[in-house]
Order: structure tokens, then C-alpha cells, then sequence
């Protein structure tokens, strides 16, 4: 492997992006005796008329930000099917994440299960086990409530060192959404919880079942039964007509296209909470039931994907932060590498376990940055460096990496995934 | 018709639960699971055996069942084949750089691997073996991790009495604790450290995926008004125009059809190799040739021996996959309806 002094797919979009930025500028900014055609001449949108109201029906974004999409790393996983893509937070802002770029992980593929299809059963250590239709669940009293979802395995291609090249697929295996459904405790009370019950065992109706057992005491907790997603329907590759919601827990556990819940009074153990989804430590033993996300923040922007293109003067750093034990009062941002700290700037709701926006605005001199966020959450918990992390649980965790990240920004508004001392 | 049925029904369980003064919950919403509906999914099963069914497999028939049924993704030998599981060896490497995590080295509960077979393997063809059968791809797994030996039949009443190597090999999430120091309220704020250093770069590792393509369409966005790359749509395309006069349907049930397949095989503009070949031009086409991929010798030779893959061969071929060509590495059973063969084959033919 040759050393290229910079990836290539960045370098060409931001020579692309820099001319034109740079062709805006001479025209729109600078004197200009003619002034900007844009503005002095009539311009064909100004003149003919646009589409009508049937042109669209269901809208996608407009065809300019068609780069706004999921990514997946052919080189992750065996295939496409068992495997997971990662939404473009590089280049979205405020915290809700669109259901069209979320991302998506399957074990056995996205299923197209119809609400006329779907059943949920309630079983196990109940007075009465119990089938559900969904219409029968639109009949439970309902809530609405945001929070994001991460996968364990969220950067966790970073823990032996910086390997790609873009806040999206460093830092994309979450998605933050405003989900409405039921709470997990109603469907179980409906039930009726019997004596000894300690845990549920939750699976879906695809081919992976993907069974997760989570202890009682959560699942009467925030648990939820969600069948709508930012007002609309869930997607189909989100668990279309129902999926579990579990607040601030690793995404696996959110099963999708639910279709049965156990009450047990001990967890099964299954495939995707032993053999996957543990964390092993330095002397071979592995951490189990590490359901929390630690507290976790990313600068989106500038990154690799989304360089500066406009050169020296006011700008804006901004990023994500979330916690799995409550919400982000604080972040601080560093520009030369830790050196020096600033309080950002934090805008937008503040809700539990769900993702925040921060934001830094800076007078850039035209420097090369190192930057770096760290989270603050409600309990006290500081983001750790990467060396923090390695120092406890050494270098094949795989799963819950939430070290700071680090981007060096070139004079020339490039950024690469690097790591410091 | 039947939905009125159900309407019907629900109606009547509705009634009589709602007059049931037995019913827990204060909504009086779902109905009682009857117990087939609870036994046709509630078959996990636990560390202590709760969940197994009666039932009982050898080494020796696991072979063969494994081979026919999981070594074109696994193996063999259970060693992995290419990105996918390897299920043997990696014992003793849990401690080094990048251990090997198979169900010898890592995997704690033997529960854990006779449930995910039978409810999740094999991919792309799930809860299709018989506990038996189960219990055999087990034992086969036990064996190619030297865990248990060649003359080993795994049953019920045995189960319990395999030892897992890595059993002790957990302990619960000890963050809290082991992390303590991360909560720290104050952390430092300036001058925390005198020199930064670059010590790794990703560029370097240069296994960033490229965003082809759309870049040059959000930069350049007046110039190109025709380039915005569209993907939907693209793989439909030519399917409808190629085939006009064909039977629409049988196309949109071969669709169906062909998620069996997916799991192998993709069609499409985007189509790559996977565990099977593209199956783009796959009707009409000498066997054993889609560039770059690497046949069985069976197929290779097969196809040496003049096999096109007309409609008919096809519909022979997928009606018995293994019998068909001796030997070739596809591991799944075959379409045993004539109107699924006849579809699938419609669909595939409107991949050129």
C-alpha cells in the first residue's frame, strides 16, 4: 500500500468544490463591474414556472445533495445482507435524523412484513400469554419521545488505530429519531407479570430473530413498542410495522419487525449477547452485558467529507454528542490537538438520551487544526481519549469505542482521521 | 372473503374476553395465545437446556449435512470461507491482537449454538432443519473444534455434559467501576499538554470507500443538470423494456421467489460475484463461465460439456441443485414448485 498524502476521493471533491466556491467568489463577492449574473440577469427559474403539486407525491431531497446518502464498507462484512451501512452525519445538521439516510443494520436482510401480516406475542411468565395485532396496538394509550440509537460497533474499525476517512463511517452507526408507540410495560401489564420474572427475551419475525434478552427492571422502564418514526411510518429497513425502542442502549437490542416477547426468569444468552456483541479485554476475558452507551462526541463538520472550502475567516465547527445515561449539558472543543479547551456553544433541545448539537464559532486564520470534541453528560462522565480506553480494555474491544476523535485540518481546509499524542 | 372470516373471529374472542373475568390486562386489548401459536415460536433455548427438543446427531451424519448445508459459507471444516464466520479453532489467541472467536475458542454455551442454527441458519434458507439435523451440524462443530471425537452422537440427554472452553471466560459489565476515573467533572482546560504529534493516519490505510460520482454533481450543480445520479429505478430499467410482451406477473412472483436466492446471488446494474456468481445473462449462457468467478469443477466441467442454461436446463437444475451436477458447491436444497422455477426463470431472463 503506497502512502498517499491525502485520500483521494476527498482531495477531488474539495479541488472541485474549491473552484467553484472560488468562481462564486470573484463574482459575488469581490467588485465586480458587471455584478453577479445571477443576480443581474433573468435567470431561467425566475422566469418559466416549476414543477406542480402532483409532480411529487412523496419527496426525496432535490437532486443537488444526491451525495447526502447511506454508505456501506464493501470490506466489513462477508455481504450486504447481514451487515450495516452508516448515515451521512457529515453533512446534516440539528440532531433528528431523517429515516431516509438513517442507517441500517440487518442480520438477515431488510423483510417486507405488512401490518396486516404482523403479530406480536406476549409469552412466558404472564397470566395470560397474549397475541396482539397491529391494530390492536394503535389501541394503547401512546407517547412520543427522541432518542438515538448506536450501534456497539460504532468506530469500533478505529480502535487499533485511525482507519477511515470520514466522520460518516467512523461515526455513523447512529441515527436520532422522534419515535411514537407504547410503552413496553402497558403490553406486558396487559399480560399480567407473574412472580420470578427477572428478564424479557425480545426477537423479530426475520430470519435472524435477532434475540436479545434485557433485564425486567429496564423493560418497565423507557422501553417502547414504536411503529411510527418522525411522524411517518417506520421504513421498512427500520423494522416496518414495529420495532423495539431501548433509550440509550446499544442498537442491537432495538429488535426490528418485532414479533414475540418472553418473560423469563433468566437471560437465554443468545448468539448476538455472547459470541457477538461482548467486549474482550486485554487478558482474553470479555465484558458481557454491556448494554449503555458511554457518553460520545464527533465534530461533523469540518471532517474528511465536508473540508472547509472557503478559505481563512469566520468559521463554524459543529458536531454531534449523546450519552446513554442522560443528556449532554456540556462539550468542549479543541483546535491544536488538547492543548487548549473551549466550552461550545450547545443549541437545539437537551433531551435524555438522544443526540445534541454543539457548535464552535471560530475566525479561522488559515492554520493547520487538530480538532477534537469531548462530551460532558448529566452524570459526570467525561469522553475519553483513545489511549484512556486502551489503557483499561487494551486494543480488541471491537464493541462501545467512545474515544475522542481526532481530525487534523490542513492549511488547504482538507481534514484526515489521524491520532495523537 | 377470509378477511371477513377473521373479522369474525376476532369478533368473537373479543366478546369473549371481554366477558372473561380471567383477563389481566385493564384494556382487554389481544387475545389469549393458543398453545401451537406458543410452541410454533417460542423456541429459544437456554444455557440449562430449557427450550431443546427431544432429539439426538452424530458426528458423522453432521459431515455430511454440514457440507451440504453450511460449508460454502463456513467451510468444510468449519474454517470460514473468505469474510464469512470461521466456526473452528482460535483456541488460546483470546488474549492476543486480534484473537479468533469461533464456538470452540469463545462462544460459552453450547445452548447459544444448537439455537442460533435452528432458528437462524442457514442463511438464507432458516428454520429449515430438523432437530435432528440440528443436533448433527452441532456435533459436527464440536468435533472440527477437537471437542469432542469422530464416534460423538449429541443428544438431548447429553448436552449438558459438553464442556465449553471459554464458559469462564466472562464477567458482567464492569464499567462502572473498572472506568470510574472517566467521570471526572474537571477535566483540564488549558495547557494540558506541551507538543501534539501526528502517530497514525487513515489516509495511509487508504481503505476509505470512494463516493463515486456525486461529489462533482453537489459541486458543480449549475453545470451539470442532466449527471445527478439517480440510483432507484436503475436496475427496473431495461427488466421492463427487454421483456414487454412477457407475462408481468410471473416476473413480479419470480421477484418473490428470488429472495431465496439473494443471499448467493445478486442481478442488476450493480451486481457483484458473492458466495454464487451475477446471475445477469445467467438464461442463455453456457454454465460455469459468468467472468470471475471461481466454479466448482462439476459446474466448470459441465458446462465444458456443452450445458447452456436454457429455460429448461435451468428448471431441471433448480429442481434438484445437488443431484443435477454432482458436486457443485450450491448449497441449497432447490425449488420444489413448478410455478416457482417458472417464475424465477422468467425474472432472471430479464437480466441481460
Amino acid at each position: 500500500m503506497t502512502d498517499k498524502s491525502g485520500p483521494s476521493t476527498t482531495r477531488r471533491g474539495f479541488m472541485k468544490a474549491g473552484l467553484a466556491a472560488g468562481g462564486a467568489v470573484a463574482a459575488g463577492g469581490a467588485a465586480h463591474a458587471a455584478g453577479d449574473p445571477l443576480i443581474t440577469e433573468v435567470q431561467e427559474w425566475a422566469s418559466i414556472t416549476g414543477e406542480g403539486v402532483d409532480a411529487t407525491p412523496y419527496g426525496l431531497p432535490i437532486r443537488f445533495e444526491s451525495d447526502v446518502v447511506r454508505r456501506n464498507v464493501e470490506w466489513l462484512t462477508a455481504d450486504t445482507i447481514s451487515s450495516i451501512n452508516f448515515t451521512p452525519i457529515h453533512a446534516l445538521d440539528g440532531t433528528i435524523t431523517p429515516q431516509g439516510c438513517a442507517f441500517e443494520r440487518h442480520h438477515s436482510g431488510a423483510i417486507e412484513l405488512s401490518k396486516d401480516d404482523y403479530r406480536l406475542m406476549i409469552n412466558g411468565l404472564v397470566d395470560t400469554p397474549l397475541v396482539f395485532t397491529y391494530e390492536d396496538l394503535e389501541r394503547f394509550p401512546r407517547e412520543n419521545r427522541v432518542y438515538f440509537c448506536e450501534c456497539a460497533a460504532n468506530t469500533g474499525m478505529e480502535w487499533a488505530g485511525a482507519q477511515l476517512n470520514g466522520a460518516q463511517f467512523t461515526h455513523g452507526m447512529i441515527h436520532n429519531m422522534e419515535y411514537t408507540g407504547i410503552p413496553l410495560r402497558t403490553i406486558l401489564e396487559e399480560a399480567g407479570i407473574q412472580a420470578g420474572a427477572k428478564w424479557i427475551y425480545v426477537e423479530g419475525a426475520d430470519a435472524s430473530s435477532n434475540g436479545r434478552s434485557i433485564p425486567l427492571e429496564k423493560a418497565l422502564d423507557d422501553v417502547m413498542i414504536a411503529f411510527k418514526a418522525n411522524g411517518e411510518a417506520l421504513r421498512k429497513e427500520h423494522g416496518y410495522p414495529v420495532r423495539l425502542v431501548v433509550p440509550g442502549w446499544e442498537g442491537n437490542m432495538w429488535v426490528k419487525w418485532l414479533r414475540r416477547v418472553e418473560v423469563t426468569d433468566a437471560p437465554v444468552e443468545s448468539r448476538e449477547e455472547t459470541s457477538k456483541y461482548t467486549d474482550t479485554l486485554a487478558d482474553g476475558t470479555s465484558r458481557k452485558w454491556t448494554w449503555e452507551m458511554d457518553a460520545k462526541s464527533v465534530i461533523t463538520s469540518p471532517s474528511p467529507q465536508s473540508p472547509i472550502k472557503h478559505g481563512p475567516g469566520p468559521l463554524v465547527i459543529t458536531g454531534l454528542a449523546w450519552s446513554g445515561r442522560g443528556t449532554i449539558p456540556r462539550v468542549d472543543v479543541t483546535t491544536d490537538g488538547g492543548k487548549t479547551w473551549h466550552k461550545a456553544r450547545m443549541d437545539g433541545v437537551s433531551l435524555n438520551k438522544a443526540l445534541h448539537r454543539f457548535y464552535l464559532e471560530i475566525e479561522w486564520d488559515g492554520s493547520e487544526m487538530f480538532l477534537q470534541s469531548r462530551a460532558h453528560d448529566s452524570t459526570g462522565y467525561v469522553q475519553p481519549t483513545k489511549a484512556q480506553l486502551r489503557e483499561v480494555r487494551g486494543l480488541n474491544s471491537i464493541y462501545h469505542n467512545n474515544c475522542i476523535q481526532t481530525w487534523w485540518v490542513k492549511s488547504n481546509g482538507e481534514a484526515e482521521n489521524v491520532e495523537i499524542s | 372473503m377470509s378477511k371477513f372470516r377473521n373479522l369474525v373471529i376476532c369478533t368473537a374472542l373479543a366478546s369473549a374476553l371481554a366477558a372473561g373475568p380471567a383477563l389481566a390486562g385493564k384494556y382487554g386489548l389481544g387475545r389469549p395465545a393458543t398453545p401451537d401459536e406458543i410452541a410454533a415460536w417460542n423456541k429459544d433455548v437456554r444455557p440449562d437446556g430449557t427450550g431443546l427438543p427431544e432429539g439426538s446427531g452424530s458426528v458423522e451424519d453432521g459431515e455430511m449435512i454440514f457440507a451440504e448445508n453450511c460449508a460454502v459459507c463456513h467451510g468444510d471444516f468449519a474454517e470460514g470461507v473468505g469474510n464469512w464466520p470461521k466456526l473452528a479453532g482460535g483456541q488460546d489467541t483470546l488474549d492476543h491482537q486480534d484473537p479468533l472467536k469461533t464456538v470452540g475458542s469463545y462462544w460459552p454455551y453450547l445452548s447459544t449454538t444448537w439455537d442460533y442454527v435452528n432458528r437462524s441458519m442457514p442463511f438464507g434458507n432458516a428454520q429449515t432443519l430438523s432437530p435432528d439435523e440440528v443436533y448433527a451440524i452441532v456435533a459436527y462443530i464440536l468435533y472440527s473444534n477437537d471437542l469432542v471425537d469422530d464416534e460423538f452422537v449429541l443428544s438431548k440427554e447429553n448436552f449438558l455434559e459438553v464442556e465449553m472452553p471459554n464458559a469462564d471466560g466472562f464477567i458482567i459489565d464492569d464499567r462502572l467501576e473498572a472506568e470510574a476515573h472517566f467521570w471526572n467533572p474537571e477535566p483540564c482546560m488549558e495547557n494540558c499538554k506541551e507538543s501534539v504529534e501526528i502517530t497514525m493516519r487513515a489516509a495511509v490505510l487508504d481503505v476509505t470507500p470512494q463516493e463515486e460520482g456525486t461529489e462533482e454533481a453537489a459541486a458543480e450543480p449549475a453545470a451539470t443538470e442532466e449527471a445527478a445520479p439517480v440510483e432507484a429505478a436503475a436496475t427496473e430499467a431495461p427488466a421492463a423494456a427487454a421483456v414487454a410482451a412477457v407475462d408481468h406477473e410471473l416476473i413480479e412472483d419470480g421477484e418473490k421467489v428470488f429472495k431465496k436466492c439473494k443471499a448467493c446471488h445478486q442481478v442488476g446494474d450493480d451486481a457483484k460475484h458473492r458466495t454464487g456468481p451475477i446471475l445477469n445473462g445467467v438464461v442463455g449462457r453456457t454454465a460455469g463461465t459468468a467472468e470471475g468467478f471461481k466454479y466448482s469443477g462439476g459446474v466448470v466441467d459441465a458446462g465444458a460439456g456443452g450445458l447452456v442454461w436454457t429455460p429448461e436446463k435451468l428448471d431441471e437444475f433448480l429442481s434438484n441443485p445437488k443431484g443435477y451436477i454432482q458436486g457443485n458447491k450450491m448449497s441449497f436444497a432447490g425449488l420444489k414448485k413448478d410455478e416457482d422455477r417458472a417464475a424465477v426463470i422468467a425474472y432472471l431472463s430479464t437480466f441481460q
